[in-house]
């Protein structure tokens, strides 16, 4: 059960991998904006001090500037918090690191609502659909802090731009790190089922498993897939899997507006029209309180995840 | 080529053309056989908007064929309304939205201290770009970094597009702000090649900070009806009739090349 594993927040796994990576490649430069030791690129910064650049508070420079270094062949990684990597830089990311593909990764922390106290100022949930409307970018949501490490990996040999949305509350470890096989753009399907396909991204693939154990105690069967790329979407395996069960619903610590549910919408819609249900916040601003009371307070909790599959089931024709 | 497109930005391409012709066929380490020779100066042009004197530039430099100029904003085109770095051959980075140039020399200044190199970074900006806040951010940082392997040009053409910079926002005096981010200042006469030069050059002398290059330039240099004009001509283009007495105009002070 979830509550036995262990608990780590995908920003730790981040910094770690950073640091490890930092050994490995010599071309890899850090850029943070004052948020070092919240982002976790402090693990980086500790190891590599030449090259780790504080940009201060001044998130547009950071990202053109991150553009700058890539444009001389280094692999740039550049990081805050979701709210301000997205929103703040979005004209940067599009003009200097998309447009041009240039091999800029920016990795935010603070996704979501589980940014808890800080408030609606701090809590990113529109990140996913605005970084995914911008040609040339690859978004992606890792789950855990075994996916983080393999995702970090993977973006400092992909090259091109990248969004990476990681959290700041601890999660629990999901995927076995023995086993686990990251690929870029392909879904990963945790748990078989006949009845409904649930898609989920970030700390929510967690919550969608613990809501298939207990859907399954009431004999539905619901598969469970881990969409960790948002951009480019797997297409295909939600085709065969929502071909199968029939029915859809997606899980984002996100809003339900062009995020992962929009997403997985788009390719339905046209390709196999299923009843669908989005669960996410719903087009609200968050407030202050603990994660945990905001995930109830805001719908994203295993219990609504399974209300939305019933209801999916029940449309069913 | 911008009287061809029926559109685009004479104005501040004009204002500009003194200071590219220095950069490019003066000043710069680059390599027209080799546009990627890692070795190369650098050279930013923030004012995306002034993508036409680049590209007579680097066409002129032999970096893609003269006959590419045709087809300035054509569809199919690899000469973009705005500089797409994609697109051609010795482009360093792409703009066009106002304000991201200066952090992108900033990033090339850095990585190259970083790899050793000897290479300088240039950008320029126009008067009015320095509205952007974003510049003052990278402007911040050339300071602290102390970029001494960068300059900064900026073209003070006095005008925007809804008028004289003085009027819609003063951006002035810039020598005080860009010396107060701890940067070098020089004052140069934009159209006048001995400056110009002379100011690169005291440029690459100033150790332990960026400098910035003031060019008191003209928009519309060198065509009369667009220098009495200036704001007509921000963004839009001559007539064919205009297009004949502005070369035999600029041919009269430059070169004959027709």
């Amino acid at each position: 059960m979830t509550n036995e594993k262990k608990l780590i927040a995908t920003r730790d796994a981040y910094g770690k991998t950073l640091a490890l990576l930092g050994k490995e490649n010599p071309n890899i430069v850090v850029l943070d904006a004052d948020l070092a030791a919240s982002t976790k690129t402090i693990l980086f910064k500790n190891a590599f001090p030449e090259r780790f650049f504080d940009m201060g508070i001044a998130e547009q420079d950071m990202i053109s500037t991150a553009a700058g270094f890539a444009a001389c062949g280094k692999i740039a990684f550049a990081s805050t918090f979701a709210v301000f990597g997205s929103g703040r830089t979005w004209d940067q990311i599009r003009m200097s690191c998309a447009y041009t593909r240039l091999n800029v990764k920016v990795v935010v922390t603070h996704g979501g609502i589980t940014t808890g106290e800080d408030g609606a100022s701090h809590q990113a949930n529109e990140d996913i659909a605005i970084m995914r409307a911008i040609p040339n970018m690859t978004v992606v949501v890792p789950s855990d802090a075994v996916e983080t490490e393999k995702v970090i990996r993977a973006a400092a040999d992909f090259h091109g731009p990248m969004y990476i949305r990681l959290s700041r509350l601890a999660t629990p470890v999901i995927n076995d790190n023995e086993k686990y096989k990251f690929k870029l753009g392909k879904g990963i399907v945790l748990k078989e089922g006949k009845d409904v396909t649930i898609f989920a991204c970030g700390i929510m693939v967690g919550s969608a498993l613990e809501a298939a154990e207990k859907l399954a105690e009431e004999n539905i069967f619901a598969e469970v897939i881990n969409l960790h790329t948002i951009k480019p979407i797997d297409k295909k395996l939600i085709i065969e899997s929502s071909s199968k069960t029939k029915a859809v619903v997606t899980v984002e610590e996100h809003s339900i507006l062009g995020g992962l549910g929009g997403a997985v919408a788009e390719i339905l819609v046209e390709n196999n029209p299923v009843p669908m249900q989005r669960v996410g916040v719903k087009d609200t601003f968050g407030e202050s309180g603990k994660p945990h009371e905001l995930l109830v307070k805001y719908g994203l909790m295993p219990s609504n995840i399974i209300s939305a599959v019933k209801s999916v089931i029940s449309r069913k024709k | 080529m911008i009287c061809r497109a029926n559109s685009g930005h004479p104005g501040g391409s004009l204002s500009a053309t003194d200071i590219i012709t220095v950069l490019y066929f003066h000043k710069m380490k680059h390599n027209p056989k080799e546009a990627n020779w890692p070795d190369r100066d650098r050279f930013v042009m923030s004012k995306g908007h002034a993508a036409p004197v680049l590209y007579a530039a680097l066409a002129e430099a032999s970096y893609f064929p003269k006959e590419y100029l045709k087809t300035l904003r054509q569809i199919g085109s690899s000469l973009q309304g705005h500089i797409d770095m994609l697109s051609l051959p010795g482009i360093e980075m792409s703009t066009g939205s106002l304000g991201q140039g200066l952090s992108a020399a900033n990033g090339m200044a850095l990585a190259g201290r970083l790899d050793k190199k000897n290479y300088r970074v240039y950008c320029l900006m126009g008067d009015g770009e320095t509205q952007e806040g974003q510049i003052w951010e990278a402007a911040m940082t050339s300071g602290h970094y102390k970029l001494d392997n960068l300059t900064a040009i900026v073209d003070c053409n006095g005008y925007q597009i809804d008028g004289k910079v003085d009027d819609i926002k003063s951006i002035n005096p810039l020598s005080h702000k860009f010396e107060a981010f701890k940067w070098h200042v020089i004052k140069c006469d934009g159209h006048c090649v001995k400056s110009i030069i002379e100011a690169f050059e005291a440029a690459e002398r100033i150790k332990g900070k960026p400098t910035v290059i003031l060019a008191d330039t003209v928009k519309g240099r060198g065509v009369s009806f667009m220098e009495e004009n200036p704001l007509d001509f921000h963004g839009k283009a001559p007539s064919p009739e205009e297009k004949e007495i502005a070369l035999q105009q600029l041919c009269k002070i430059v070169f004959d090349d027709k």
